[in-house]
Order: C-alpha cells, then structure tokens, then sequence
C-alpha cells in the first residue's frame, strides 16, 4: 500500500488521543486517504472487516424449509433483541416466514424472507440523510445515528424488509442497538460475519437438521453458495425490479 | 502595578489554606470506577470522550472494525453503578454513571435511546414509561387536548 504522506492524527483520529501519541514515543497515526487512518502502536494497524472484494449472500432452499419450523425467526429475535410486544401492527421484524399456495395445485411453500440486500437498494436510493446505506462488501444497513425516521426506506422496499421502532427500548443487544424512532431490518448478522462467523439464521437452521439456508461470499467462485448457484437453477424475488439482491431462493 | 501585585498575593495567601474538601457538593460526584485507569489519562478523557466515541462509532458502522479503542459497550465494564438490589442502575436512574456530569452540565444524552446503558449480559427492568397502558396513553391525550380546548374557550375565541 502506498503511504503518500507521514503526518501527525489531525483528521478523522480523534483528538482523543492527541494528547495520549504525543506523549507516547513508540505510537505514530498515518493519514492514508481522507477518512482513511492507519494507527500504528509497533505496527499494529487499525482496518475494517468490511471487504469491497466480497458480497455476502444467502442461499435458501425452499424445499429444505419445513413449515411449522420458525427456527431462524427466533434465532434473529434473540441475537438481535427485537421480541415483539404483542401488537402485531407495529412490531418490528427483521425476519418472517411467509407461506405461498399455488391456487391450481393447492401445494404450499414455506420460505423465510427478510432484508435482501439488494446491489441496487431502493431504500439506499429514496433516504434523504444517508443513513440507508451499502457496505462494500454489500451488506445493507441503517446508520441509526443519522436515521431521522422518515419511513421513506420502508415504501421504497419492495419486500417489506423494514421496520420502525415505535416504542422507547431497553435492554438491547450489544450486537444490535436499536431504538424509538429509527428504522431496522436485517443486518446480515453484520456483527457475526466481521468476526468471520455465520449469521444466527443459518447456524439455527442448520442446527435443527434442515440446512435450509446457506451463508457465504458471492464473488469468490470456490465458495460453497457460488459453486450451488452455477450449479443449480434460482431466483431472486421480484426479479422483474432488476435488484440483484444478495439473497437467493432454490426450488421456489 | 505593585499594589496590584500586593493585592494579589494577599488573595492568594487567603486561598491557599482552602483545601479540596471544601469544594466538595459543588461539582457533580462522580461514581467510582473498577478497573485500569485510562492510559491517556482523565483529563483527556473528560473532554475528549465524545469525540473518541463519534470517531470509532463511524469506523464500526461503515468499515467494519470491531476491535476499536472507544466503544460505548466498553464503557460498562468499568463504569457501571449498582442499585440496593446489586443489579445496575440504567439511564433512567440518576446515579447512572453518565447521568452524574451530564445532568449537571444540563446536557442530555441521546446514546441510550438506542444503546443499552449496562454491562452486556444483564436484564435490565422494563422501562417505566412503557408501564402504561394504551388506555392510559389515549387518556392523557384526550386530557391533554381538553385542556386545549378549554384555554382556547377561556382566552374569549369565538365558538
Ligand atoms: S430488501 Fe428492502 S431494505 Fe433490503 S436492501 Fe432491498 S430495498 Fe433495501
Ligand atoms: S427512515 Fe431513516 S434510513 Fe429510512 S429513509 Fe428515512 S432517514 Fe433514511
């Protein structure tokens, strides 16, 4: 990586630690790129997980996802800490089972669907502050700190993926703070996959012996996710909108 | 100029025997933390807390980084307050470690609308604006603009 200029944390570095480098012989900040830092304490070096040479996606077989089994719902709601409050109207959820009956057959398909994080978002598209936004490695998220709770993401989503906190909270999950008056939805387990996990949907799934779902990185052709989709037919939902959504259905 | 030199070193004379005790009540009392103190010291850390946190909030969020220097969870390792019951008081109580300095200095502190405001792992109570119920909630409104309507009648409007 080329180091264009050697100069003391004056930009996004909090000042914090001005006072903290000066005294300290050993530690120098390196201002890379404008919002770029790099803080070396003996070469040790601040950096995202967030990778632009990946995109997380998810593959769900609908023919693996049993009916009555809620499993990956649960598993959100307890990583994520949005319980419902029993008033269905207004309850957040991030991730919900819904069932499709072909009127013709009568055959019933059962499929979770939640945030599918598109490559072109509408909801990133209509959000006037910026705080629908895109990861570089394709996640969706809402930056709460800036969300004004406008509501414009949630008509602008097709799949109904998004909810608003109407209520004050408490006890949050560290993973996944969240409050009255900003939108959410389904991060991906952001959190989990910065650690190099998988999200609590797929480990859930795939611990009641389902294994419906399928986690994993979209652009590298070796992955397991890839190598099923070359392999076997899919769609996204809705392809007719031209989202190219990072989630996957099989068999649907 | 001497006698203002004079002047001031009598002011100072009469201060010197003043001891930190007698200040004591006339700053916020701040509850004791555990823990390693801060390696950039206090000082730096009650002025700079803010923006080390602003800082390290928009790495998380935007690049990812989860093994930051200032997160706000981090907090509650060391500064977190127990109730009578030894659970942990929250934001809703005034002992809460924040709440000491900033309702001093009369600053409010939006973190914990969406933030828990203790250590990870423990249940905190419900809230208790979230006690009432939606009846209660309608009959607050329907009092609230009764008292509207009733001001409006009062300051002579006509009906
Ligand atoms: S599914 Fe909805 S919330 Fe998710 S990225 Fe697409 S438009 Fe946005
Ligand atoms: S509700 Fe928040 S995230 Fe959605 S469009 Fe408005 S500001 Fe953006």
């Amino acid at each position: 990586m080329k180091i264009p200029s050697l100069k003391p944390a004056t930009t996004r570095v909090d000042a914090g630690r001005r006072d903290f480098l000066k005294s300290g012989a050993s530690a120098v900040t390196l201002t890379i790129a404008s919002g770029v830092t790099l803080m070396a304490f003996g070469g040790s070096e601040a950096e995202g997980a967030a990778d632009a040479g990946k995109r997380w996606g998810l593959l769900i077989d609908v023919n693996k996802c049993a009916q009555d089994c809620t499993a990956c719902v649960s598993a959100c709601q307890h990583e994520n800490g949005w319980k419902g409050r029993g008033t269905p109207e207004t309850d957040a959820q991030w991730i919900r089972k819904v069932t499709l009956k072909n009127h013709a057959t009568g055959h019933e398909t059962s499929m979770p669907v939640m945030c599918q994080h598109c490559e072109k978002p509408p909801c990133v598209n209509v959000c006037p502050t910026g705080a629908s936004f895109k990861r570089k490695d394709g996640i969706v998220l809402v930056d709460k700190h800036i969300c004004i709770g406008c509501r414009y993401c949630m008509m602008a989503c097709p799949f109904k993926a998004r909810s608003f906190v109407h209520e004050p909270t408490n006890n949050q999950s560290v993973n996944a703070p969240r409050g009255q008056g900003t939108v959410e939805s389904c991060t991906l387990c952001v959190h989990r996959v910065d650690k190099g996990e998988i999200p609590a949907c797929v480990e859930a799934c795939d611990a009641t012996g389902n294994g419906a779902m399928i986690f994993g990185d979209l652009k590298d052709p070796e992955s397991e996710i890839s190598k099923r989709l070359a392999e076997y037919p899919s769609v996204a939902l809705r392809p007719d909108l031209d989202l190219n959504p990072g989630v996957r259905y099989a068999k649907l | 100029m001497l006698r203002a030199l004079v002047f001031l070193g009598l002011l100072l004379a009469l201060a010197a025997p003043v001891s930190a005790q007698d200040f004591a009540g006339l700053g916020p009392e701040i509850p004791k933390a555990t823990g390693d103190p801060h390696p950039e010291g206090n000082r730096v850390m009650r002025r700079r807390h803010m923006e080390m946190m602003r800082h390290d909030r928009d790495m998380t969020m935007h690049d990812g980084e989860r093994e930051i220097d200032a997160s706000i969870s981090e907090c509650f390792e060391c500064h977190s307050v127990k109730d009578e019951a030894g659970g942990y008081v929250t934001y809703e109580s005034e002992k809460h470690f924040c709440r000491a300095c900033h309702d001093f200095v009369a600053v409010k502190v939006d973190c914990f609308m969406c933030h828990r405001s203790t250590p990870e792992g423990f249940e905190e109570p419900a809230l208790h604006a979230m006690g009432s119920s939606a009846e209660q909630d309608i009959d607050l409104a329907r009092t609230y603009l009764e008292g509207l309507a009733g001001e409006h009648t009062e300051s002579g409007r006509p009906e």
